[in-house]
């Protein structure tokens, strides 16, 4: 039997729900907001909501002052490049260890996962000198490489998590049906697992366009991201609010795209296997 | 063909030796049942023929060919699992081709086969559904043709009705009865129904703690039962047995008799006892009987109706002629 609902309690619910939901979206409404303002008007007291004089000012200006489609190209390389050259390696990895466990494969996750517990800033000084002794310092390449090593991670445990829901009686079944195991992971495991496999792209993706602290370090101009290029308008010469709010909307625009769209299969995917 | 010899094979996982050394002989196109309770080793035992398994030692010929290290697909086996096992995201007519277009079949022929498998397995209507549309049946019946299209050695079942109720599973029973005489292929099935293994086999074989108790025909297995495992587990409802100085005065520790060879009468037998909780099913009637000098009480079957209340006074006689006597081992005496 369903629960009955009262309107009343219902109503509650939705206002409450919408109330969160906008609270956690206030930061970027701001941000957007603020993008329209001019400078003054950005550090007003008290601030102005939505009474202000609306402008594109600081678009254009940052559109002159810098050139955002090589950031724009920068991000789109490196996130995409570290998120699948991340899930290549993690497919087969994450297929041992849902299928043919050993003893340790538990171990091995923990460790893995432990490599997240340390502050990035622990391993910047190593890693920056093998970039300067590689020649990959401000290299796409190098960024790529990074980000993908940092977040593996977690692309090992969701897609292990994605495949243990697989009942291994269906790869049996494709092993006595002839398939080799490229067969099999091309055939049945890969096409069982796209939601999972989806999300854990789109969630891997969004976490390396965001990431600042290795684009940050590591790159000066050549390979530098829009992180950077955000970064860039909290400079020296002071803050400016409007400016740093207008880029940081352009930085933020693609990505909260591609969320917006794909947010059935972001859903979908991070609640698989919670109810069955 | 498909006549498989399994010699002295052994599985262990870890320390744990679930076979014990085993040697079976399957001949071609027979039906070979192996029954026993769970955790038996049946399926295990399925699973190194389909080669699922690795053998820990020991050897496993197919057709001649030793076939120990070769990997499954290439054994010429198909195998039906229990839980149907069938690629959801993939249509009936692409499930049922999947072992030709791994095998690199031409896509006429692939066709061709899907068709006449479908045709068989009533499955025509279905070839463009997913196997998440259809009923347990149906779904069965898809694994099954997977498994047809192969022109396999052998089939292996692996307990493959026991998802399914009571009323399809009889059905089922039949069909796979009647593809086996069809096919006329080597088909080895695994369950823990023994009204399965002595309704469908050609050969039982029947398991216990990964040893095999006994090989035989379901008649052999219900007249001569070579242990008191085997006579237990083989007829429903299952055999009684007696011991003490009931036992004795036969020359045996224990001794076995079938409900259905006890006869009962108010006037006088060799046992006499106390009518308990009674059965009736119309066609059969079991009644549980108390005797003197046994807490177990015994299981009587009568054909028919008969009249017969809880707590009346009852004489019991056991055929003579179906009367297993075994030892303090449980071994048969003969």
């Amino acid at each position: 039997m369903a629960r009955a609902v009262k309107p009343q309690r219902k109503a509650i619910n939705t206002a409450v729900a919408w109330s969160i939901g906008l609270l956690i979206f206030f930061p970027i409404l701001w941000t957007i907001l603020t993008s329209f303002k001019t400078e003054a008007q950005a550090i007003s007291d008290p601030p102005v909501f939505l009474a202000f004089d609306w402008t594109l000012e600081n678009y254009g200006i940052v559109m002159e002052r810098s050139n955002y489609a090589r950031f724009l190209w920068n991000s789109i390389i490196i996130a995409g490049g570290s998120t699948i050259l991340g899930i290549m390696i993690a497919v087969p990895a994450a297929w041992s260890m849902a299928f043919v466990p050993s003893k340790r494969t538990k171990d091995i996750l923990l460790w893995m996962l432990s490599t997240k517990m340390l502050p990035a800033v622990g391993v910047l000084y190593p890693i920056y000198l093998l970039f300067i002794k590689l020649g990959l310092l401000d290299s796409r390449t190098g960024l790529v490489l990074v980000l993908m090593l940092m977040n593996l991670p977690i692309i090992v445990w969701m897609l292990y998590t994605y495949f243990k829901e697989i009942p291994g009686e269906i790869l049996e079944a494709a092993r006595m049906d002839g398939a080799t195991l490229r067969e099999e992971v091309i055939h049945i495991l890969t096409p069982m697992a796209v939601p999972g496999i989806a999300s854990t792209l789109l969630l891997n993706f969004i976490l390396a366009w965001n990431e600042a602290f290795w684009t940050l370090n590591l790159t000066a101009a050549k390979a530098a991201p829009l992180t950077a290029f955000i970064a860039s308008y909290s400079s020296p010469e002071g803050l400016f609010y409007a400016k740093l709010s207008a880029a940081s909307t352009m930085a933020i625009a693609p990505i909260l795209v591609l969320g917006w769209f794909s947010q059935k299969q972001l859903v979908s995917g991070l609640t698989f296997g919670a109810v069955k | 063909m498909g006549q498989i010899t399994l010699k002295q094979v052994t599985k262990s996982f870890g320390d744990l030796q679930v076979i014990p050394p085993l040697d079976l002989e399957i001949n071609d196109g027979e039906f070979v049942v192996f029954v026993g309770p769970s955790g038996c080793g049946k399926s295990t035992l399925l699973r190194l023929i389909a080669g699922l398994e690795d053998v820990t030692s020991g050897e496993i010929s197919i057709d001649g060919q030793i076939a120990t290290d070769v990997p499954p697909a290439k054994r010429g086996l198909a195998m039906v699992f229990q839980s149907y096992a069938l690629y959801p995201h993939m249509s009936v007519r692409k499930n049922i081709a999947f072992p030709l277009r791994m095998a690199k079949t031409s896509p006429e022929e692939q066709e061709r086969k899907v068709t006449e498998a479908a045709r068989v397995l009533n499955l025509t209507d279905y070839l463009d559904r997913k196997p998440g549309q259809l009923s347990g049946g149906q779904r069965q019946r898809v694994a099954i043709g997977r498994a047809i299209v192969r022109e396999p050695a052998a089939f292996l079942f692996d307990e493959p009705l026991s998802n399914l109720d009571a009323a399809l599973r009889v059905n089922m029973r039949l069909e796979i009865s009647e593809l086996h005489q069809t096919l006329d292929t080597t088909m080895i099935y695994v369950t823990h129904d023994q009204v399965e293994a002595m309704t469908m086999a050609d050969k039982i074989v029947v398991l216990q703690a990964g040893v095999i108790e006994q090989v035989g025909s379901p008649l052999e297995l219900y007249r001569n039962p070579a242990n008191k495992f085997v006579a237990g587990f083989i007829g429903s409802p299952k055999m009684n047995f007696l011991d003490g100085s009931i036992a004795a005065e036969h020359n045996a520790a224990t001794i076995g008799v079938r409900p259905e060879h006890i006869s009962v009468s108010r006037e006088g037998g060799t046992w006499r006892g106390k009518v308990g909780v009674s059965e009736h099913l119309g066609s059969d009637t079991f009644f549980h009987i108390t005797i003197d000098g046994m807490n177990e009480p015994l299981t009587v079957r009568e054909s028919g109706e008969v009249d017969l209340r809880r707590g009346d006074e009852v004489w019991l006689t056991p055929s003579a002629s179906h009367l297993h006597r075994f030892d303090a081992k449980g071994l048969v005496i003969r």
